[in-house]
């Protein structure tokens, strides 16, 4: 009760009804196939590639920096023998290393109270994703205590949704193993503006 | 308002008599068949008297019972012993149970506050909670929600409880309290939500509210004196912390006080610390930060500060300055004096006056400590390495290799100290990390971090990420250095058995020789040991009781070891995942010598 903020939920609510017409609006489109330059290059030694996963998450079209799947989801790119990421996946490593990494674990792997998400993103979809950072999660039983709060108000998160999203994603299809960023594609202008516009202040 | 409401304070307590310590609880102390307080005794050097169980017989030691607390979280603290009751906690749900030791421990009750889940997720990294205290016929307990709760020992009936915060703006405890006198003094959490953190003095008979200090804001709200609470020796002057944030920042200013705290009844004062400042990116708030990473030294009937020393200014690493000070008594130059000595999570070993609060020793307890290059023991400034500066690297830049890491060379994990051997015995973290600041904007009840952290074993050394030291305080040196390959997390506990325990994340409960720290037992229990090892006498016969069960930020590292483990970033062989060694649990073991 304590918790419920309703113009949090609002927020929460918008946002996904927003990211639903946006991927109704891309799905009207016919999925271009992918031309060679939005194929990944990732590191032949990878070692934890899911194929379905990798499959699922290949860019169709980029858009100032953007990768987007057939469905219109953000996605990740990745070039150069696994060495360089799109903006992305970078600032998604940083975010997530700051907001989730005290209860999801460093890149990702879980902790002993909260799943490794490197894991979860393998089922969970964009939508889904998203409904539960804004909304949070609850797994309350007599054995389990697991609790996610609802990140829907706070901006230090949500304004980097899609860049979590992102990151995980790599993790996920395992085109990102456990390692920080180094090279990466510039930081386009439209992350700046939208950035903020959605911080704010 | 604040001014009248301290000058009532004083005229109250002129009238009143001045009590001793607590009665009941000095009693328990001095009977070491009990445990009374978490931190064993008041003076928290976590030593006990008894000695069946000494250095040449510790090798024989077995399994005497156990019990399982029903709770898989990180389970931190130790249970009590009082009488025949065995008192044990549990993390959320902070369930209490009170085990009769004359009837093979049948639960004789059991108490389970109803908390809103909600709370869990407010908890910076698990939801562990660093056990009870008893004073008065009572059992005190301080849930995560905040809300203090004296229960009847005999049982378990509520005599009282109150709120000291609120969970919904990220105020929360993991924290014990200290009973005093006719008080009981508990701290809050929330460093990470950006809380206005405080230490609270409640009337032990009715939970009634009598003082509140905050680690930052205007003297009033501090219960600062200018004129008369020193650091190092002067007085701190007006508006001693306000003149060291810009604006109103200090609000939202951090400086929790979730550590142990230890209190000395000649001087009349307790001392603890307070931590971090909000948020973890130092370009965000300019200033010293005051009185963040402070070691505070308050009398406990007014909360008044006697004297203020801070450890890091303007922090930039989050070394959270919560940990314990052991009060000894030892001599400095051939003076007797009243000591201090305090690991800081900067990777200090500072030893202070504990009466006037002057700096006598400020020492890297762990050679990898790099972020220094020492303090001045004039201005009690550390001299910061300009490379290791987040401060100075600035905003969006990784500073890389800096030791320790934001869990500090030491963390909650309580040394002990042997008045036998005159050393500390100190668990630590061999961990060190890349730190990168950013912006952050506040939103109350959501974290307020501003850092991306990566963290790994001390580069260029054993490859562990742990270490067990002997230290003298007075010279500030390391006696000797046990490694270990994951971070020592468990509080440790002396003798006068000449023996030294400690647990392991493994879950292995150690024993080892005071002297040499040379092992002579180990035994691998149920799961990963972040609690504190304590022990007590029953029907004439000495146990060694540790609570098991994996968590904390210790468990954050426990899927899969901090970073992979092939990058091999100085990592020898040896440094795996800790999940290959233990699993969640939660288990009191107790152990004793086998009858002849």
């Amino acid at each position: 009760m304590l918790y419920t903020k309703k113009s949090a939920l609002g927020m929460a609510a918008a946002a996904l009804a927003f990211g639903m017409v946006a991927t109704a609006a891309v799905r009207a489109e016919d999925a271009k196939p992918a031309d060679a330059s939005l194929a990944n290059k990732l590191d032949p030694n990878a070692k934890e590639i899911d194929d379905k996963v990798l499959a699922a998450s290949a860019a169709v079209k980029v858009e100032d920096g953007k990768y987007k799947d057939k469905d219109g989801d953000p996605t990740f790119h990745i070039v150069n023998d696994g060495k360089k990421v799109d903006w992305f996946t970078y600032s998604g490593y940083r975010r997530y290393h700051a907001e989730c990494h005290v209860c999801h674990g460093p890149d990702a792997m879980g902790s002993t109270y909260a799943p490794a998400l490197k894991d979860s993103l393998k089922h969970l979809n964009y939508s889904e994703f998203m409904g539960i950072l804004a909304g949070g999660k609850q797994d309350v039983n007599s054995s389990d205590q697991k609790v996610m709060p609802a990140f829907a108000d706070n901006k230090n998160v949500m304004c980097y949704a899609d860049d979590l999203y992102v990151y995980l994603r790599a993790r996920a299809a395992g085109a990102w193993g456990r390692a920080r960023p180094g090279e990466k594609e510039e930081k386009p202008d439209s992350a700046k503006t939208t950035e903020k516009e959605c911080l704010g202040g | 308002m604040r001014a009248v409401h301290l000058l009532a304070l004083g005229a109250g307590l002129a009238a009143a008599t001045p009590a001793l310590a607590n009665e009941s609880v000095l009693k328990g102390i001095a009977n070491p068949a009990e445990q009374v307080l978490q931190t064993v005794d008041y003076a928290n050097t976590r030593y006990s008297k008894l000695d069946q169980i000494n250095a040449s017989n510790v090798k024989n030691l077995q399994v005497a019972w156990t019990f399982s607390t029903g709770v898989l979280r990180g389970h931190e603290g130790s249970p009590l012993v009082v009488g025949n009751i065995m008192y044990v906690h549990t993390p959320f749900p902070n369930i209490v149970y009170a085990l009769d030791l004359d009837q093979g421990s049948k639960i004789v009750w059991k108490y389970e506050p109803k908390q809103d889940p909600a709370v869990i997720p407010v908890m910076c990294c698990d939801t562990v909670n660093r056990g009870l205290a008893y004073a008065d016929g009572a059992i005190l307990l301080h849930q995560a929600d905040t809300t203090l709760v004296s229960l009847d020992a005999k049982t378990g009936k509520v005599n009282w409880s109150v709120k000291n915060g609120d969970p919904s703006k990220g105020e929360t405890n993991t924290a014990t309290v200290l009973p005093v006198k006719d008080k009981v003094i508990v701290g809050i959490s929330g460093g990470e939500f950006g809380v206005n953190c405080h230490v609270t003095a409640y009337s032990l008979k009715d939970g009634k509210k009598i003082w509140r200090g905050h680690s930052q804001g205007p003297d009033s709200d501090m219960l600062i004196d200018p004129e008369k609470t020193t650091s190092l020796g002067k007085p701190v002057g007006k508006d001693s912390s306000l003149k060291t944030w810009e604006g109103d920042q200090w609000k939202t200013g951090g400086g929790c006080t979730w550590g142990w705290y230890s209190y000395d009844p000649k001087l009349d004062l307790f001392y603890y610390g307070s931590g971090n400042p909000s948020t973890w990116n130092p370009k965000q708030r300019p200033g010293d930060n005051k009185w963040s990473m402070t070691i505070w030294a308050r009398n406990p009937d007014t909360g008044v500060a006697k004297w203020v020393y801070q450890m890091t200014p303007h922090d930039e690493w989050d070394f959270d300055g919560i940990n314990e000070m052991i009060l000894t008594d030892q001599k400095v130059d051939g003076k007797e004096r009243p000591l201090l000595t305090h690991f800081d999570r900067n990777g200090l070993g500072y030893t202070l006056d504990r009466a006037t609060g002057e700096l006598l020793v400020a020492q890297k307890y762990d050679p990898a400590v790099n972020w220094t290059t020492g303090v001045d023991m004039k201005t009690g400034r550390p001299a910061v390495v300009a490379k290791y500066s987040t401060e100075q690297n600035g905003e969006d830049v990784n500073s890389k290799g800096i030791c320790p890491a934001a869990l500090g060379s030491k963390d909650q994990q309580p040394a002990a100290y042997s008045p036998k051997t005159q050393l500390f015995y100190v668990p630590t973290n061999h961990v060190c990390m890349d730190y990168e600041p950013f912006k952050v904007s506040y939103t109350p009840g959501q974290p307020y971090v501003g850092a991306t952290l990566s963290m790994y074993p001390a580069p260029n050394s054993h490859g562990g990420m742990g270490n067990f030291i002997a230290w003298d305080g007075v010279k500030g040196q390391i006696k000797w250095s046990n490694p270990e390959q994951f971070s020592a997390w468990g509080g440790a506990l002396a003798t006068a058995g000449d023996v030294v325990f400690y647990g392991t994340l493994e879950g292995y409960l150690k024993a080892v020789d005071s002297k040499t720290g040379k092992e002579l037992y180990k035994f691998k229990t149920p799961s990963g040991i972040i609690g504190n090892v304590m022990t007590y006498e029953h029907k004439g016969k000495q146990y060694i009781a540790v609570l098991s069960g994996v968590g904390g930020w210790a468990g954050i590292g426990l899927a899969a070891g901090l970073t992979d483990p092939n990058a091999g970033l100085g990592a020898v062989g040896g440094y795996a995942a800790l999940s290959s060694y233990t699993n969640l649990g939660g288990q009191l073991t107790a152990f004793a010598l086998p009858n002849n």
